[in-house]
């Protein structure tokens, strides 16, 4: 029986176990819409932007640890998903893009909503396609889908010409894809682990230097057994929170310019450094001969490219970083190490003594500080919320002071660090886990960048709840323009801002403010109980900045503390 | 490091699009093409580009990584690693005034050129050969008046395989 393009890709959707489709109609998907209107078992949220369609894909995919499902039109539709789709790209976030296209007859005479979009998003998809022939589409679908989800993970948009989406074909797929020209290496090389192996026997002060890959590939108990069994203390990076036990002795905080100062001095004297599912972004190296310049370097990825990139590593490991843990486990599950915790001692006391005689710190005032907060709110949610964070001092303060437990609870654009991402974030993330809390951490300057998205939320009825630390200003280039430019705040002053209760109140949400420390604690309470969507404003202290801070370009051991 | 000079041959899908993803890798990471030359193989689904770049070698070695990871790319050679023959072909349009026309013909039949097309006033000239044999003809055609030089960039495949 022939299939038009519109059932063949509902088809292709069912059985790839899609259950939620992020997206916004138009001309050149309206018969796919009304296919979709036809298709019983996939819900569609319709956002009020296109941006917003593929940052609430990406949250979903995160909260879920499946591939996330866009569905846009053509020309101005596909375009406003690029910055989405660069997100998830620098985040490796498994999203599939689909996007109309004019019909095939008018590519390339610049008709009306027509735009190259395969080749604008060519160098943020990890693959993109336009499809050419109905015959090809079902095909196209599901290599899609496992390109996405596949190896190191990333966005994968698909075109489909206006024409092709009621154009027949003979519906076949093949069980199992197999590219001639792609084939991610999971199994690493052993004999690179037994090196592994020897360099942890001979380590006198060994760190763990955990990523977003440890998230990906779930190899957050691999990870902990590891760490544990052998007594290695771990950093983060920003995508890696989670990825350990926040609240476990051996956790450093995070790594880098806003990491913590044990985190920063232990990676500096580190005699081996194990980097698990990391790229060593210049926001974790800070300078780069100086970074980890005592240490042994072992770096293990499933993208050989993240490897020798910016840091030279002495024992390169290509491979999937739960099954080359698995395998690092079992190899020293053979030897005998009874005498550890007395031959670590030193290393984790004069950790120890870091973390006592620099811990994070701020000082209280009657004024709010944002990162109190983040503390009331760790507390108030017995740390188990998912947290998505916009991009700035909020999301900093987010990542320090929200100790992540577990896996799959922190959602945040780390690699673009695009403003506007978490709260449809976090409307991805609620649909995705409706039973649990979700909050977005935001500052007054990105939450207005993608606010339209709370109506989505109202008419769904998710109840995301959004913590706005508003400082009235652009809090993290103020901090810059503080610390290195003599406090000439141009242009950071968001004097005027909306009046966020009335904002929530009109877009059928709920809104409560404070200025006051004392009842912080009780406004967090109130917002989290109410099963609505709700905005918590705290006014907060305008000129605190995020410490510690490595300068631009120093090393990471030069901090500017409180 | 040293920069040095390297022959890639790339085998690629045969798709629309395919260049385009290796064109703007390079552009968006700054690596350098100094030539480039695609055609099908002897497979018609199966394209082989020949590029030329340079690099010290951790960039060779992230642009060698960074071809890969394109999902068209099926094979990457750094021929440089290995033996390898390489070719190119130039077209050469010289002044050719009659005093002159018997030495461009020494000349041409030193380097085993061919002349294919000729005028009152020029001659074209077809050459094939490593790089440096084109620049010596060139070097030695220039006081003749070059008019115009058109060349295909090289191709090149292993000795043994």
């Amino acid at each position: 029986m022939e299939l038009t393009g519109a059932q063949i890709l509902m088809k292709v959707l069912q059985e790839e176990g899609v259950d939620t489709i992020f997206g916004y109609p138009g001309g050149a998907v309206i018969d796919l819409y009304d296919e979709l209107s036809r298709t019983t078992d996939i819900n569609h949220i319709l956002v009020r932007h296109e941006q917003g369609a593929v940052h609430a894909a990406d949250g979903y995919a995160r909260a879920s640890g499946k591939t996330g499902v866009c569905l846009v039109t053509s020309g101005p539709g596909a375009t406003n998903t690029v910055t989405g789709i660069a997100s998830a790209y620098s985040d490796s976030i498994p999203i599939v893009v689909i996007t109309g296209q004019v019909p095939s007859k008018l590519i390339g005479n610049d008709a009306f909503q027509e735009v190259d979009i395969v080749g604008i998003t060519r160098p943020c998809t990890k693959h993109n396609y336009l499809v050419k022939d109905v015959k090809d589409l079902a095909y196209i679908i599901k290599e899609a889908f496992y390109i996405a989800s596949s190896g190191r993970p990333g966005p994968v948009l698909i075109d489909i010409p206006k024409d092709l989406t009621v154009a027949k074909a003979k519906y076949e797929v093949p069980d199992k894809i197999e590219l001639k020209s792609y084939n991610p290496t999971y199994k690493p090389n052993v004999k690179q682990l037994q090196k592994v192996v020897e360099l942890i026997e001979k380590a006198k002060k060994p760190v763990i230097f955990a990523g977003g890959g440890i998230i990906l590939s779930k190899a957050s108990d691999q990870l902990t057994k590891l760490a544990k069994k052998m007594s290695i203390p771990v950093a983060g990076s920003l995508m890696g929170l989670g990825g350990f036990p926040g609240t476990d002795l051996l956790w450093l905080g995070m790594l880098g310019m806003h990491g913590t100062y044990r985190a920063n001095m232990a990676v500096s004297e580190a005699d081996l450094l194990i980097a698990v599912g990391v790229r060593f972004d210049d926001r974790v190296t800070g300078k780069l001969d100086e970074f980890a310049a005592n240490a042994t370097i072992v770096q293990i990825d499933i993208d050989p490219t993240s490897i020798h990139k910016n840091i030279p590593v002495s024992v390169p490991v290509v491979g999937d970083a739960k099954i080359s843990l698995g395998i690092l486990n079992e190899l020293l599950e053979k030897q005998d190490f009874t005498d550890i915790d007395r031959q670590r001692k030193p290393w984790l006391d004069k950790i120890d003594h870091w973390k006592k005689s620099t811990p994070l710190a701020y000082d209280q005032s009657d004024i709010i500080k944002p990162q109190f907060v983040v503390e009331q709110l760790y507390s108030v949610t017995n740390g188990e919320a998912i947290i998505t964070t916009e991009v700035g001092q909020n999301q900093m303060w987010a990542a320090q002071y929200y100790h992540l437990s577990k896996p799959n609870h922190w959602i945040t654009s780390g690699g673009l660090g695009v403003m506007g991402f978490g709260l449809p974030a976090a409307i991805g993330a609620q649909v995705a886990c409706p039973d649990k809390t979700v909050v977005d951490i935001a500052g007054d300057g990105s939450i207005q960048m993608n606010i339209q998205e709370l109506a989505t939320a109202v008419q769904y009825g998710l109840p995301v709840k959004i913590v706005i630390l508003n400082n009235r200003f652009l809090g993290m280039v103020r901090q810059w323009q503080e610390l290195f430019y003599d406090k000439r705040y141009s242009c950071t002053k968001m004097e005027h801002a909306p009046d966020f209760i009335k904002l929530a109140e009109a877009y059928g949400a709920v809104g409560f403010r404070t200025e006051k420390p004392s009842e912080v604690r009780d406004v967090l309470k109130k917002g989290l109980s109410i099963h609505r969507t709700v905005i918590m404003e705290f006014i907060v202290d305008r000129e605190e900045s995020v410490y510690p801070m490595v300068p631009a370009g120093a090393p990471i051991t030069q901090m500017l503390l409180v | 490091m040293t920069e040095k000079r390297h022959i890639f041959s790339i085998l690629v899908d045969n798709k629309p699009g395919v260049l385009s993803g290796i064109v703007g890798l390079f552009s968006g990471r700054g690596y350098n093409i100094e030539s480039l030359c695609v055609a099908e193989t002897n497979e018609p689904d199966v394209s082989r580009i020949t590029m030329v770049s340079i690099g010290d070698k951790p960039v060779i070695e992230q642009i060698k990584k960074q071809l890969y990871k394109l999902i068209n790319v099926i094979k990457v050679n750094d021929l440089t690693e290995t033996e390898y023959v390489q070719r190119e072909l130039v077209l050469i349009k010289v002044t050719a005034k009659q005093d002159q026309r018997a030495e461009i013909l020494r000349i041409v039949d030193i380097f085993r050129g061919k002349i294919v097309d000729v005028g009152f006033e020029h001659y074209t000239i077809e050459v094939t050969g490593p790089v440096e044999k084109l620049a010596a003809i060139l070097k030695m055609l220039k006081p003749m008046g070059i008019k115009d030089v058109a060349r295909t960039g090289n191709i090149a495949l292993p000795r043994n395989q």
